[in-house]
């Protein structure tokens, strides 16, 4: 099957070039604010009806990343494109039309939805904002929305509080869907849900991008979540991709020292494993006062003069697989 | 771990109910369980199912009202902490019982230093003076792993980030050797390289000062890691319990297979679909007649659905399961 195989070499959807998005946190009374480099330089593509999974821990900036390809926080430099089209510093009327292609699914399914609203207010309000369709129609969109993501058409007139975490994320889901968008950024959609819920949600992604040819960006802290809905997969670290390689290749053949250390990390459900962890030294360094050279060399077991001079560039070592790393041979 | 002939802790027909608008909930549904001395133990669960409940129960810190505890005994050590007066109950919680929350910014008290913090419970529980407290302290913060913690024990929780702010909380609940740790989640706020370290960490000093542990968690993959024994828990109710590997290897009762599969896991070709537990955790005010897991049961009889399932022994490897059609 296509879905399966690394991204075509047609045009992607999506294609993000340079992207940087930084922060002024204040550093005290009459001082100049410093610089958080959240986003600092990112390239990547997405092809029409593929998953990128974006993986990386705590303010590695992969949230912030999701945001400014939305557009949501603009980002300070860079350039995003869906079809062709850029999708930067767009007047009010054309952002409103580019939303239609672009929707996001946000992690945590009881902050996400107004509780004062209805599910079927909640999952029409995109027909309404755009104007799409008659009241009648609408409606019947609503109701088709919501049995495509397994809902019943009895929960209409129901609250947000009325329901479970893993049913919120339908709701969540199918309002991102109303629009028909070509790319979905979900970021972190399973991560509040119960573990038997969640398997549910990502099969329910699974089966839309290959029912209606949906490019996701699957954002996640979690390696494991990532691999069964991503087609490649790309690990951040302090506001940079460090490697990106097809889903499979990645756990087969991780070349980075920190990729190695995450997937050596995940807690393995089998008692009997033998569980050889890479150990990493300390923790994340701050992004406001990142290490020089590579970012990670505070951290990485195979740290030499060299990285701490030079920053590694990310350079294709496999067809479709890139390494920012002096040591990743190959 | 050699356990002696009485259990550190025996849980008996523990219920915890808490009043709503709709009438009273029972989180917790008449468990019974024990812990040995130096024992791992692993109360899991998702959502609801009682296990955050049941720990707070053991510490007597279930809020009152709303909740209260509808019955049972909590033995420790011999003596029903549910009947103890509450200043002795508190004189035992943090020296002999200490527990450690999920989120460690919240449970600890944002305007003092950490320092202040520990000399607080050292000195009450222990007896020391200040300096000798404090010279406890930063030992035990090197214990846990806190880089430079004669620097770190004057900064404040917000100048931590979150992995050495839960080693704080580790240090804390175990500066005065408690015999019962009880952790609520201990890692699952921290980063996956973080969480490995810190649950490495904890397991070590379990080992070291010998004290039992009650780690409460979801997450399958930490158990599989660091516990001898689970108990894997219901819609308030004990499913199954079993030594780890044993629950791994062979799981009994429906729910924990299904639990099992349907971890996201690294795995090596796709899946056409995950494994699922199909539907939702039954609505806590609306429990069914029979057994609670039934209406998602993949092996659910009629006869179910009548009567809950007794915990009763099953097989010759310390297994007890509730199900009337366990594997």
């Amino acid at each position: 099957m296509s879905r399966s195989e690394p991204q075509a070499a047609a045009a992607p959807l999506l294609e993000v070039r340079n992207l940087r998005k930084y922060f002024a946190v204040p550093d005290g009374w009459l001082k100049p604010p410093r610089q958080l480099k959240a986003v600092d330089g990112i390239d990547l593509d997405i092809g029409a009806g593929q998953t990128l999974g974006l993986v990386g821990e705590s303010g590695c900036g992969k949230s912030t990343l999701g945001r400014a390809i939305l557009q949501l926080q603009p980002p300070d430099a860079g350039s995003v494109r869906l079809a062709g089209e850029s999708v930067v510093g767009l007047p009010r009327a054309q952002r409103l039309a580019m939303r239609r292609d672009m929707q996001i699914i946000f992690q945590d399914p009881y902050a996400s939805l107004s509780p004062r609203r209805t599910v079927a207010q909640i999952v029409r309000e995109p027909l309404d904002v755009h104007a799409i369709g008659t009241p009648a129609e609408r409606r019947a969109r609503v109701d088709e929305l919501l049995s495509v993501v397994g809902l019943r058409p009895g929960v209409l007139d129901r609250y947000p509080h009325e329901f479970s975490g893993g049913q919120r994320q339908r709701i969540g889901i199918a309002r991102a869907l109303a629009l028909e968008p070509r790319f979905i950024v979900a970021d972190e959609p399973v991560s509040a849900l119960d573990v038997s819920v969640q398997s549910q949600v990502l099969n329910l992604l699974n089966q839309l991008q290959a029912e209606r040819d949906i490019a996701f960006l699957f954002i996640s802290h979690d390696l494991a979540v990532v691999q069964h809905v991503s087609q490649s997969i790309a690990v951040m670290y302090l506001g940079k991709i460090v490697e990106q390689a097809p889903a499979f290749e990645l756990y087969a053949q991780p070349r980075h020292p920190y990729t190695q250390a995450l997937l050596s990390a995940i807690p393995n459900p089998d008692p009997a494993a033998r569980r050889e962890r890479i150990a990493l030294a300390g923790e994340v360094p701050t992004a406001l006062d990142p290490p020089s050279g590579c970012a990670f060399r505070t951290r990485c077991p195979l740290a030499a003069a060299r990285c701490s001079a030079e920053m590694p560039v990310l350079r294709e070592v496999a067809p479709g697989h890139r390494v920012a790393c002096h040591f990743a041979d190959g | 771990m050699s356990a002696t002939s009485e259990p550190l802790l025996q849980v008996r027909d523990l219920s915890v109910e808490f009043a709503t608008d709709t009438g009273p909930v029972r989180a917790v549904d008449s468990i019974s369980f024990t812990v040995a001395r130096g024992e791992t133990v692993a109360l899991v669960g998702e959502s609801g199912c009682g296990k955050t409940v049941t720990g707070l129960a053991l510490l007597g810190l279930i809020p009152q009202p709303p909740g209260r505890v509808a019955s049972g005994e909590i033995l420790f050590a011999g003596q029903d902490l549910l009947r103890l007066p509450e200043p002795a109950l508190r004189k035992r919680r943090g020296s002999e019982i200490s527990m450690i929350f999920q989120e460690p910014m919240t449970a600890l008290n944002p305007v003092f230093r950490i320092g202040s913090q520990m000399l607080d419970v050292l000195m009450r529980h222990q007896q020391l003076t200040r300096q000798q407290a404090r010279a406890a302290a930063i030992e035990m913060l090197a214990k846990v792993g806190l880089p430079a913690p004669e620097r770190r024990i004057d900064e404040y929780p917000h100048q931590l980030s979150g992995g050495m702010r839960q080693r704080v909380m580790i240090a804390m609940a175990l500066s005065c050797g408690p015999q019962l740790l009880i952790a609520d989640e201990p890692t699952t706020a921290l980063d996956v390289t973080t969480q490995a370290q810190v649950m490495e960490q904890m397991v070590r000093l379990q080992d070291e000062f010998g004290m039992a542990l009650i780690l409460i968690t979801h997450d399958l993959g930490v158990v599989a890691a660091s516990c001898q024994r689970a108990l894997v828990m219901y819609a308030g109710k004990i499913a199954e319990t079993a030594p780890v590997a044993t629950l791994f290897s062979q799981p009994r009762h429906p729910y924990t297979r299904g639990l099992l599969a349907s971890i996201p896991r690294v795995r090596e070709r796709r899946l056409e679909r995950l494994p699922v537990i199909a539907g939702m955790v039954p609505d806590l005010r609306q429990l069914p007649e029979g057994c609670r897991f039934a209406d998602r049961c993949p092996k659910a009889r009629d006869y179910c659905r009548l009567a809950q399932p007794p915990l009763e022994p099953i097989g010759n490897a310390g297994t007890e399961v509730a199900c009337y059609v366990p594997e």
